[in-house]
């Protein structure tokens, strides 16, 4: 059972690495772009990443459920677009989903 | 350029309410952290030298016995791309400051307080020290958001008796809300999500992730302009 204080050194690898990649992103605009020019066409392309990764994470765990899943998914949707409140939404989300498994 | 406790201080307290609504996304963070064998301390390191909610998410989304490190690290990097562009946007700026106010400074970006510090510097602003002033509320309310989520994350039992198997689901769908850019993002999106279910289909592991990434950008490289 793993204390919920204590350090495992391999998953502190992985998390400095993990810091170590977004460091590089975030200092690498100060430092690489004045060395290269980035058209706009490749621009609007790494503006594009983030919510295209979002999509191909949801994109298999959406069809891969169920009706429950995919009307509670429908909940947060619209609560996250009227609201703008991430954890109405979220408490919006898992409320439909309990409540959906148990009538489908 | 000046470099003061003042444009600090500035920045942190503007900073603030954008604070809180990250720290949401923190107790999150925690929780699902927590959920996936992280200790309160793991966790808490996470927010604290990686400080970037997507990647950290996602990494939580990826994260097994054993550890995907190519998998992890991989999309950590590919997610972040875009703070490439964000730290060039500074450089006009930040080229007046020394190396070490500057480099120190871009590792408390995040995309709110970048946004916030834009808006400073390009209405004439020549508080140097805006974007770490802000990224200090950022990420102290990050950081101490995942220890709250950590430690409610701890007394949680079997998480599918109470719907919590669906949250990391209904928070990417939250995040892609807020990606949301109108009808542009239409298409390419189209392309992740398309690109994404069949790759998973016929591909082991998670490298359906990436490859749907990089369709959907592909998808705007290609028909940008037209």
């Amino acid at each position: 059972m793993v204390g919920e204080f204590s350090l495992d050194p391999f998953v502190v690898a992985v998390i400095v690495g993990m810091g170590i990649v977004t460091y590089a992103t975030k200092a690498g605009g100060l430092w690489l772009l004045s060395r290269i020019d980035v058209s706009n066409r490749i621009e609007s392309g790494l503006e594009m990443l983030p919510g295209a990764i979002i999509i191909a994470i949801l994109g298999p765990e959406l069809t891969s459920g169920g009706p429950a899943e995919w009307g509670a998914a429908t909940i947060v949707l619209v609560a996250m677009w009227r609201t703008e409140n991430v954890l109405f939404a979220l408490l919006s989300g898992v409320a439909a989903v309990l409540l959906f498994r148990n009538i489908v | 350029m000046r470099f003061s406790v003042d444009g600090l201080r500035d920045g942190f307290v503007e900073c603030l309410p954008v604070a809180l609504g990250v720290a949401g996304y923190g107790v999150v963070f925690g929780v699902l952290a927590r959920q996936a064998g992280l200790t309160t301390v793991e966790a808490a390191l996470m927010s604290a030298t990686v400080l970037a909610g997507a990647a950290q998410l996602i990494a939580i989304k990826l994260w097994e016995t054993p550890i995907p490190v190519v998998a992890v690290l991989g999309t950590a990097f590919i997610v972040n791309l875009r703070y490439v562009l964000m730290g060039a946007a500074l450089r006009p700026w930040f080229s007046q400051l020394s190396p070490l106010k500057a480099y120190g400074s871009v590792f408390f970006t995040a995309d709110e307080n970048w946004a916030l510090t834009m808006g400073k510097l390009k209405s004439g602003s020549q508080q140097g020290a805006y974007l770490l002033g802000s990224g200090l509320a950022i990420w102290s309310f990050w950081v101490v958001a995942t220890v709250i989520g950590a430690i409610a994350g701890s007394a949680i039992g079997e998480p599918a008796n109470y719907g919590l198997d669906f949250i990391l689901t209904a928070v990417f769908i939250a995040i892609a809300v807020g990606l949301w850019d109108g009808k542009s993002s239409l298409l390419p999106w189209m392309a992740a999500f398309a690109m994404a279910v069949v790759s998973a289909q016929y591909l082991p592991g998670r490298w359906y992730i990436l490859l749907g990434g990089i369709a959907g950008s592909f998808v705007e490289v290609i028909r940008f302009g037209g």
